[in-house]
């Protein structure tokens, strides 16, 4: 084999999964790992919830060991911003000047939380890094009240978290209800009672226009006029792929890098994308899919990795797409696309009532295709692969059904 | 023979190390993990490390 070098280019969750990848697959080639923010690859779940809620130190998250990092014989390159990409030299141009030469190159830049159309003045917050998280978390151990602004993963949990530390919350988001995006309108409804039922205060289907004041201070106006008092603000508004240094390549870039079913950026050979800013063809919606979610960042550097290696036998996938959120006591599970609301709810009404329920996605006669599981952890497997396979709805709903009887 | 180790205090029920092996781990209504069996043979490593690596909360850890 020749040794050929690849450059990793984002040095988080996609990043070192494909590091690891390439050494497991047999890469004996050099390996450089670039990293735009100053710390070791560490993971971002729980910035949301154990470090905001401090049961977890923010220096306590990395994703590999010291002695893991030195075993994978990787040149790390933390606290640089990618610049520039040339495809014809083989190069990546760093913020520094410096260029990294590759033979193979993988783009994991990932995403950054979407800017706030509003400003963000002192005691306003995004949530997307570990210093991101530190800061949130110095105003919130302060106690009062606080104003989330979306209603998506990310402002859910953090709003949850921010209710069992003690502070007065609202949540606010144009949507009718939490996670639309996420679960669909009818689940979201549900999720919505869950929060009111913990004494979150909810704004669903209000615009907000203005966002001023400061620390201790702050003034959230809606379009309708009422204005929402607040020490801290949270903007949780989504988050926007970091591609814009690949402009100007030649590659594909739209809303992410344009890739096939193998991770391979179209028009090139040897540039692969993975993670949230990775779009690639989807076989089985037959689109280019662009998704934002841990459990895929990890599939899609497995198969890079094996393609890289292995270039004349490579691997596709096609995900079932799998997310998950932890909010108060209750793990949401999604799986595949919660589409139009539901073909079946499994779970009598008590259940529902209680917050534990399966929802199941799809045509009733056809295949499922889509799952909420809240508070149901063994329903989310036969799910997930359940919708890998087509099977249908309907035999999933009867399998789960005897299942919960069987419980009782 | 190296063995896989798993918190049960850590683990959340994502059920991620099922679908990558689901010969060694299973989950209970619970939601929490289940080793089918703890030790495999070395040349199982690769595939059994990668399953642990899908752990969300690290709670799986293979062991020489």
């Amino acid at each position: 084999m020749t040794r050929r070098r690849v450059a990793v280019i984002g040095a988080a969750l996609g990043g070192l999964r494909t590091v690891q990848a390439l050494r497991a697959a047999g890469h004996d080639g050099e390996i450089v790992l670039v990293g735009a923010e100053p710390d070791l690859p560490y993971d971002r779940p729980p910035l949301s919830k154990a470090v905001l809620s401090g049961e977890r130190p923010a220096d306590d998250l990395g994703l590999a060991t010291a002695e893991e990092l030195a075993s994978l014989d990787t040149t790390l390159l933390l606290g640089r911003h990618a610049e520039r990409l040339d495809v014809a030299a083989g190069d990546v141009v760093l913020d520094s000047g410096d260029r990294v030469p590759f033979d193979d190159l993988v783009v994991a830049t990932g995403t950054r939380a979407r800017p706030s159309p509003w400003g963000l003045p002192p005691g306003a917050h995004l949530l997307r890094t570990r210093a991101d998280a530190v800061a949130l978390r110095s105003d919130l151990v302060r106690g009062g009240r606080l104003v989330v602004v979306g209603a998506g993963v990310v402002g859910c949990e953090v709003a949850a978290t921010a209710r069992t530390l003690g502070l007065e919350v609202t949540l606010v988001d144009p949507l009718e209800a939490p996670m639309v995006r996420v679960v669909g309108p009818g689940a979201g409804a549900m999720l919505a009672e869950m929060h009111r039922s913990h004494g979150v205060r909810t704004r669903f289907g209000a615009r907000v226009e203005q966002l001023e004041g400061t620390r201790g201070a702050l003034r959230v106006r809606l379009a309708d006029g009422e204005v929402l008092d607040a020490d801290t603000v949270v903007v949780g508004i989504g988050a926007e792929p970091n591609d814009g240094w690949l402009a100007g390549s030649g590659l594909e870039v739209r809303d992410g890098l344009v890739c096939d079913e193998f991770g391979r950026a179209s028009g090139v050979t040897g540039v692969y994308a993975v993670g949230d800013v990775a779009r690639w063809w989807h076989p089985r919606h037959q689109a280019h899919v662009r998704l934002e979610h841990w459990t895929n960042a990890g599939e899609q550097a497995a198969v890079v990795g094996h393609n890289i290696v292995h270039p004349d036998e490579p691997r596709s996938l096609a995900p079932v797409e799998y997310v998950w959120s932890d909010q108060f006591d209750r793990t949401v599970q999604v799986a595949g696309r919660p589409e139009g609301w539901p073909a079946e709810v499994v779970g009598d009404d008590e259940a529902v009532a209680t917050g534990r329920f399966t929802a199941l996605f799809g045509p009733p006669d056809g295949p499922l295709t889509g799952m909420v599981a809240v508070g149901s952890p063994r329903s989310t497997i036969a799910g997930r692969r359940a919708i890998a396979t087509g099977t249908p709805l309907r035999e999933v709903a009867d399998a789960i059904r005897v299942r919960t009887v069987a419980n009782r | 023979m190296p063995v896989v180790r798993a918190d049960l205090n850590t683990c959340q029920g994502y059920a991620n190390c099922v679908l990558a092996a689901d010969d060694i781990f299973d989950i209970d209504d619970s939601g929490t993990v289940v080793l089918l069996r703890s030790e495999f043979p070395d040349t199982e490593r690769p595939r059994i490390e990668a399953a642990a690596r899908t752990c969300p909360v690290a709670a799986l850890v293979v062991e020489q």
